[in-house]
């Protein structure tokens, strides 16, 4: 048969047409697979910034200068000098007649409260720590940083606005004069916020801190880890390897898919039914909650470490069978090593969620308000979500960039723990 | 002494070579034993390592292996030659169990080693593989060091005590395996940085590290180019001193080259054995001749 040449011509004229509608696809598939990036990214970008714009001025917080007189009549009325009586000292007063004098116009009740109220209630306790520290301070006078209130500090850093009425910015006009002679007077400082990332929750904003809340998540994702990780590689090797693929395997891997997908507050109930009432496991506390965390990454775990094992190439497995090495031994030797890496992919993930995790810990008690900074899995806490709902809902504005900054701490100790665990990972990657 | 072969051929109603009665090379089989199979040409021989005896393979309900029958000479090389799926591999994975991998599979009839039935309840399968060791398709060195690789065998099954046994066992498994020279400056080096023919000639030093018996090639040329392939094709021969080797190959040139015997497969059944030259030139079977005369296959 020969070939026409118009035949040809046409054909190839059908092909110059179908191909710019082909690029012209092609093109409009790539922008709007950027625009798709450039969107998240853009909401990724916005989320940062609003936070750490709100959040950094946490980390920060502002001190007032006094000069205090040790009164020792007032410390030490009783004269003994010993601990336990200089420790019931009323270091009030103290901070009361430093703030005085810093300004000796004031006469009348009602102006003396709100001078009081510059200072935060800590620092009574703080001249107290210094006291204790060094008894030969008594009788002397000296220059002491001490807290501000929220109040101040709200002023200082601008987060309340001069201009609002006085009874709802919460600082009178005085107190504002005050803050600004001080000011002049350089007797106020914002530093470094050490009580945020070293103390505990409480009800004054300047003297709540996260260090609660970070060990506490710590102690939870810890037991979380310690248990959920080694059961569910062990269930995965099972299923995987060595279960017999019949209905009743099947029945169990419908229902490990499910779990996956169970709401989580729906295992904060179940721990709260059977960690806590039926097995009396104390409230509020870290070995619950990381049980209850447990219960609620093992589906992802599991999920995520079969597919790294049916990821490793049967090549393997039969090179090792063939040498005679048993089905544990392949597994051990030659399988694991291989799957590890996308089994601790797996783990990063579902410890990344149990992070971020508050309702099944809500459910469990761990939403109380705890002062103190746990040491023991057993001692109550609360962890880092919990906490930014906490202060989220709390009414002092002082709180709002605690929220913040108690989420940019959280970020952080999220990068971190994802950071060990790619590091750790790449440890165990075979180069080749 | 001399055995009938009196079965008829269900496969093929063509006419064929006459069905002769096929003496025992050897006339050495075992007292009263009489094997009934409908292979053509001779399937046992004197002192067989290993034999089959109506081995029937089925993967669920296919009926992949029906009725083989044969034996494995010591030192020499037979052949498995045939169509794609028509069990070649299949039988060949049945003589170190290699079939119990997989699920649903299941072996029919006797197959010994040394005389001794390696599907028998007490057998060991460590213990067999360690006797009868495999080489697959695919250079399926482990992803660890070559020095790693030799020495996995016989470090799992406990065969040496000293370091200086181990490196020992190595080096002399890599010089038999002919890589000791290419390898011996990089034996820390990754088994998969090598080239496809060092690694399949890596996994046949891994092999033979733990000195089995006998050794199971499944088409261990079919992925490697001409130079590796005359490479692993005359180590074959040089292996053929020491052990007994049985070689699936879909080139009929290899067997040609290789082997001593060689066996025909076809839709599961075992059509022809014979020596290899005869089988070449003068296949007794229509379907052997049909198959290397290159009318289908």
């Amino acid at each position: 048969m020969s070939r026409s040449a118009s035949a040809d011509e046409q054909r190839r004229a059908r092909v110059a047409a179908s191909l710019k509608r082909r690029y012209g696809a092609e093109r409009r598939f790539r922008l709007y697979g950027q625009l798709a990036v450039l969107v998240g990214l853009g909401f990724v970008a916005l989320l940062f910034v609003s936070i750490f714009s709100k959040g950094y001025s946490a980390f920060e917080q502002t001190y007032v200068r006094v000069d205090v007189n040790y009164d020792p009549e007032v410390l030490d009325p009783a004269g003994t000098r010993k601990p336990e009586d200089l420790a019931d000292g009323d270091y009030g007063a103290i901070v009361k007649a430093a703030l005085r004098a810093t300004a000796p116009e004031v006469e009348s009740r009602a102006e003396l409260k709100q001078l009081y109220a510059l200072a935060s209630n800590s620092a009574p306790r703080a001249l107290q720590a210094r006291i204790a520290a060094d008894p030969t301070l008594l009788g002397r006078r000296e220059s002491v940083w001490v807290l501000a209130s929220d109040h101040v500090d709200q002023i200082v850093k601008g987060y309340i606005r001069r201009d609002e009425s006085e009874e709802s910015r919460g600082v009178t006009d005085l107190q504002i004069k005050w803050i600004d002679a001080l000011r002049a007077k350089g007797a106020l400082e914002r530093r470094f916020n050490r009580q945020f990332f070293s103390g505990g929750d409480s009800r004054e904003p300047e003297q709540a801190g996260v260090a609660g809340a970070v060990v506490g998540s710590f102690f939870t994702l810890l037991v979380t880890l310690l248990l959920s990780f080694p059961i569910g590689v062990a269930a995965a090797v099972y299923l995987e390897e060595f279960a017999p693929k019949n209905r009743y395997t099947d029945f169990i891997e419908v229902n490990i898919n499910n779990l996956a997908a169970v709401p989580s507050i729906v295992f904060g109930l179940l721990g709260l039914a059977v960690f806590v009432q039926f097995f009396g496991l104390p409230r509020s506390v870290p070995l619950v909650g990381g049980l209850v965390l447990t219960l609620m990454t093992l589906p992802t775990i599991i999920i995520a470490s079969r597919a790294a094992l049916k990821a490793v190439p049967p090549s393997i497995r039969e090179a090792a069978l063939g040498m005679g090495a048993s089905r544990v031994q392949a597994i051990v030797h030659h399988v694991l090593p291989l799957a590890m890496p996308g089994m601790m992919t797996g783990g990063i993930l579902g410890m990344a969620r149990a992070l971020g995790e508050s309702a099944p810990l809500l459910l469990i008690g761990m939403v109380a308000f705890i002062v103190d900074v746990p040491r023991r899995l057993t001692d109550p806490s609360t962890v880092l979500p919990v906490q930014v709902y906490l202060w989220a809902r709390s009414s002092e504005r002082a709180f709002v960039e605690r929220t913040s900054g108690a989420i940019i701490v959280l970020l952080v100790f999220l990068l971190v723990m994802n950071g060990l665990a790619v590091l750790l990972r790449s440890r165990f990657e075979r180069r080749w | 002494m001399s055995f009938s072969n009196d079965t008829t051929l269900k496969l093929d109603s063509r006419p064929e070579v006459p069905r002769t009665v096929v003496a025992n090379a050897s006339g050495e089989m075992a007292a009263g034993e009489e094997i009934k199979t409908a292979t053509v040409g001779q399937v046992t021989v004197a002192n067989p390592v290993m034999s089959a005896r109506t081995v029937n393979v089925h993967y669920g309900e296919k009926h992949a292996i029906k009725d083989v029958s044969i034996d494995v000479a010591n030192n020499s090389v037979i052949a498995f030659i045939g169509p794609s799926g028509c069990g070649k591999s299949t039988f060949l994975r049945c003589l170190n169990r290699m079939n119990d991998t997989i699920e649903n599979a299941r072996v029919e009839g006797l197959i010994t080693l040394d005389g001794n039935d390696i599907y028998d309840r007490r057998q060991d399968v460590v213990q067999l593989r360690a006797r009868v060791g495999m080489v697959f398709q695919k250079p399926n060195p482990f992803p660890k060091s070559i020095y790693e690789n030799v020495a996995y065998g016989p470090r799992i099954h406990g065969l040496v005590t000293s370091r200086a046994d181990l490196d020992e066992i190595v080096q002399t498994s890599l010089r038999k395996a002919g890589l000791w020279e290419e390898v011996k400056d990089r034996l820390d080096g990754p088994g998969t940085g090598l080239s496809g023919g060092q690694q399949q000639r890596l996994c046949i030093a891994r092999a033979i590290a733990v000195d089995p018996e006998v050794i199971l090639m499944d088409e261990p040329c079919s992925a490697l180019d001409p130079i590796a392939t005359a490479k692993v094709e005359d180590l074959i021969d040089e292996l053929r001193e020491n052990y007994a080797i049985v070689i699936v190959t879909h080139n009929m040139q290899q067997a040609a080259r290789v082997s001593q015997r060689t066996a025909y497969f076809h839709l599961g059944e075992l059509i022809e054995v014979g020596p290899t030259d005869q089988i070449f030139t003068n296949p007794r079977h229509r379907l052997t001749e049909d198959y290397i005369t290159g009318r289908f296959g």
